[in-house]
């Protein structure tokens, strides 16, 4: 289960798909007072385990990244496990399978070094003093490099895309009124 | 007599729409399939392969299909979410007949009944006012099968001249442009081709939104380094990511390819030897665009010298190059002009032909492409041929085993058909696949125009809001039920596999289409008995055709996963990619790449008009209209899905920030919309990334919703296309009903 957001709809289209990052020490499993969220032997975070969850809510306040989600009417905590009926049968996620941009992939580094050239999978997430690693990797220029995702300053930038447009529809409009 | 039997709202609650959601089955995990059946998506032109899970004659779920090249398991919100149509509760049935007395208006009715009375009616009409009294609509949804057999419905057993698709409102500018500089109207390339192109040119596509799937094309050339350029009034999601945005003025799109053009010539930047050897017509282009100085296009278009001269050189440099556009220059009343103008930048720069040079229309409807080549167009017989052309019409005759003197001439376009019936030329109609009520403009004059209709037949899955003023509804097959060919965007001819049989006395068009020719007494020519019998003949008429698909077989475009035409033999594999160097087609017979006698493309004089209507102190602001991501044309079928509705639930009225604060509107405040022909209520949505003197309004929504209350009927002269994409409107705050 993953969600989709606009980052700032009056000023972009720009959407962010929310998945879960599955964190190599995860802060929702970390929280949880009935040990529900287990992390399997290659790394998925999964989803609460029903029998134990009791939607306390932990989770959803504590995630950095705001992945979890309750379901209130389920009393159970939700969210992405990577789709583990399909990864670990050799399937890819569903959500990275049929993503029309392929802003979600999922694949090996060298299939991605291939199709990214320009860009390098960083999965070093700094949250003021907290560093938190992932499993699952965002892409950022080769140039200049970057080790690390620094999450806290860049909640201040602008929806991407902002830079090439301002300029133009800012200049005099001439058009009708 | 087609006024609506009951309050809509009756029948609104019986036929709906109402939501789908996952349930029951759909639900259930780890549900073995009895099957699992490789296909394609329902929905847009680029026929994404899908693969449905079947249980208990029901598709309950997919799987991404990864095997097929296009999209590579790659799918969008609405092929996400298709399998919900299926098992719908507002699906028809059985046949139903207009009875006010009834719950929603309509009466169940047996089938061959039904045929009876639509057969009998056409029968009493066409006898009484002659055979181009009877009109038929048809749509471009419809397999290749189907649209074939609609098309010799309707010329051969109804013998009418008015018989037209809802391409009119899709395909028709590219496909006129296409010809007059190509003399073929088909993508120049497969997609593939997008990936090796250094610059790519968006004219009027919302490709993010429209054609999802082209979106990975496009930014996976840009990962290897392609610059894109997007032309478009709004930052639609494929603009945001570009390198250059050229925010234009609705409806200039031609003045800025001539002004292009023009610092093309400028700057030499330009294909001589090219243009020289496989080309005519460029010096009277050239003095065309000679007055199309930066100053003037800019001053006309909106755009800022700066990004033309950007564009330009951009263009002008590239060595390899992909220009697409879609309906946001088509939709015009010189929609034609537009393609044309885009057509002479691809011409110029002679960046076509080869790997990485390309250019296409994106194809709007799943069968956009191969419902525009075989004969329901209302000039049209298949394989691309005219109706008017006396050779075309003796070898489809032939075919089909009649005199050519028995075939009607051209008839009127589909507007023009409301027009005719408004006037009383026309007394009777049947549509199949198209809901004028919602995707036609002006719809309060189609609204009189069905009032004054003597007998209405619709034929549909779902009730459309067209069929609200039938009189006689027949029940017809989803795209899962039946099997068939489409051609996709790229030209590329796929087959549509069955997964489900058709529930309760629905049957496929085609069925519906011969029962009512047999009733009308035409046997001969209407006794197939499979889609793949259709298909037979489809190839038989269309050898020799432009669009020739003699060679193509169901088993080939399984083996091949597709097969481009035209494939003139049954050794040949296809054409993914038009005009290479030292290509035969059948009308140069080697003379050169294109389909004129000279083999030579054409340059054309694309000349500049403003608007049919532009804007002025009454109606200061203009309207444009378009599509969103998770809905699809009309909504007849994803207005029931659920998932598909909440994405987005109703259309908002989108406007800039600074026409906004003018008129004290805020986000989410409720705005009236309205134009010289109609007018609507729907709530803001005030974003920066539109024009400020342009608002935009989605056109999926029916009744008080519907955009197209608002839009103009004027049309290209040449493709007869309407002018969505531009007429003046005022806007202004609802007062509050203190409710």
């Amino acid at each position: 289960m993953i969600h989709l957001e606009y980052l700032d709809r009056p000023h972009s289209v720009q959407t962010a798909p929310v998945v879960c990052m599955h964190c190599d020490s995860p802060t929702c499993a970390e929280v949880c007072p009935a040990d529900a969220i287990k992390r399997t032997a290659d790394g998925v975070v999964q989803a609460a385990r029903k029998p134990r969850c009791i939607a306390c809510n932990n989770c959803v306040l504590a995630c950095p990244f705001g992945v979890p989600k309750m379901a209130t009417d389920l009393e159970l905590m939700m969210k992405c496990d990577m789709c583990y009926d399909r990864t670990s049968v050799g399937k890819k996620p569903m959500c990275a399978t049929v993503c029309p941009s392929q802003a979600l992939f999922y694949g090996t580094e060298d299939e991605i070094e291939r199709l990214r050239p320009n860009s390098v999978p960083v999965n070093r997430f700094q949250f003021g003093d907290q560093t938190i690693t992932t499993q699952v990797r965002v892409m950022a220029p080769k140039t200049p490099a970057v080790e690390y995702v620094d999450v806290t300053s860049s909640l201040n930038a602008q929806a991407i895309g902002q830079d090439i447009f301002f300029n133009i529809l800012e200049e005099p409009f001439t058009g009708g009124k | 007599m087609a006024l609506l039997p009951v309050d809509c709202t009756a029948i609104l609650e019986r036929f709906g729409p109402h939501l789908a959601y996952s349930e029951g089955l759909r639900l259930t995990t780890g549900v073995e399939p009895d099957r699992i059946v490789d296909t394609h998506c329902c929905f847009c032109g680029q026929q994404c392969g899908i693969r449905l899970k079947v249980k208990d004659n029901q598709v309950f779920g997919f799987e991404p299909r990864e095997d097929f090249p296009f999209n590579q398991g790659m799918l969008c919100p609405k092929g996400v979410k298709r399998y919900l149509q299926g098992s719908h509760p507002d699906r028809l049935l059985s046949c139903y007949e207009r009875d006010p007395r009834s719950p929603g208006g309509f009466r169940p009715l047996p089938y061959e009944r039904a045929i009876e009375r639509v057969a009998s009616e056409i029968q009493r009409i066409q006898s009484a006012y002659g055979p181009d009294a009877f009109a038929l609509l048809s749509g471009a949804s419809l397999t290749n099968e189907k649209a074939y057999l609609i098309g010799k419905f309707a010329h051969m057993a109804l013998k009418t001249a008015n018989i037209d698709y809802n391409g009119r409102l899709c395909m028709v500018s590219a496909g006129a442009g296409n010809k007059k500089a190509f003399g073929v109207d088909r993508a120049a390339n497969p997609w593939s081709d997008i990936l090796k192109a250094e610059v790519i040119w968006i004219s009027g596509a919302n490709v993010a939104e429209c054609a999802p799937i082209t979106t990975n094309y496009i930014w996976q050339a840009r990962e290897f380094g392609a610059k894109v350029i997007v032309i478009d009034p709004r930052i639609t999601p494929i603009a945001r990511t570009c390198d250059l945005f050229l925010p234009i003025k609705p409806g200039s799109d031609v003045a800025l390819f001539n002004g292009v053009l023009h610092l093309m010539i400028e700057n030499d930047w330009l294909d001589h030897e090219f243009i020289n050897s496989h080309t005519a017509g460029f010096n009277d282009v050239a003095e065309s665009v000679k007055a199309w100085t930066p100053e003037k296009t800019a001053a006309v278009t909106g755009v800022s010298e700066r990004g033309i001269r950007q564009a330009a050189e951009w263009w002008g440099r590239a060595k390899t190059s992909f220009l697409m556009h879609a309906r946001g220059i088509e939709h015009h009343s010189h929609g034609v002009q537009n393609v044309l103008g885009a057509i002479n930048l691809v011409l110029a720069s002679g960046r076509i032909g080869r790997p990485g040079c390309g250019y296409g229309t994106i194809t709007g409807q799943a069968n956009g492409q191969g419902a525009r080549e075989h004969g329901q167009k209302c000039d049209q017989l298949p394989g691309y041929r005219e109706l008017n052309n006396p050779a075309h019409r003796a070898e489809v005759a032939q075919v089909w085993g009649i005199d050519p003197r028995e075939l009607p001439h051209a008839g009127a376009d589909a507007y023009e058909i409301f027009r005719k019936i408004d006037r009383g030329e026309i007394r009777g109609l049947l549509s199949i696949c198209f809901n004028p009520m919602v995707s036609l403009p002006d719809n309060n004059f189609i609204r009189r125009a069905l009032d004054k209709v003597e007998f209405y037949a619709a034929v549909d899955f779902f009730l459309n809001e067209t069929a609200h003023h039938a009189d006689v509804v027949l029940p017809s097959a989803l795209q899962e039920e039946d099997e068939g060919t489409v051609t996709q965007l790229e030209g590329r001819v796929i087959k549509i596999n069955k997964a489900v049989d058709c529930p309760g006395d629905a049957r496929p068009d085609w069925k519906i289409v011969q029962d009512l020719a047999h009733r009308l007494g035409c046997e001969r020519g209407f006794s197939f008995q499979s889609p793949r019998e259709i298909f037979e003949e489809l190839r038989r008429a269309s050898r020799g055709g432009i669009a020739d698909y003699s060679g193509i077989t169901y088993e080939k475009i399984e083996k091949q996963n597709g097969v481009f035409w035209p494939c003139p033999d049954e050794k040949h594999t296809g054409t993914p990619r038009l005009f290479e160097p030292g290509s035969w087609n059948p009308v140069a017979q080697g003379a050169g790449p294109f389909y004129f006698a000279d083999g030579k493309a054409r340059f054309n004089v694309a000349t500049y008009t403003p608007s049919a209507e532009t804007t002025d102190e009454d109606y200061p602001v203009i309207l444009t209209t378009g599509r969103v991501v998770s809905q699809y044309l009309s909504g007849t079928q994803t207005r029931r899905i659920g998932p598909l509705v909440d994405q987005y639930p109703e259309p908002r009225v989108e406007m800039h920030p600074r026409l906004a604060s003018r008129l004290g509107i805020a986000d989410g405040d409720w705005t009236t919309v309205e134009s010289r022909r109609g007018q609507l209520t729907l709530r803001a949505q005030v974003v920066t990334t539109i024009r400020p003197d342009t608002i935009f309004i989605p056109y999926h929504w029916a009744g008080s919703q519907s955009v197209n209350q608002l839009t103009i009927s004027a049309q290209d002269p040449i493709s007869r296309i309407p002018e969505f994409k531009v007429c003046a409107v005022r806007l202004r705050k609802t007062p509050s009903t203190g409710s």
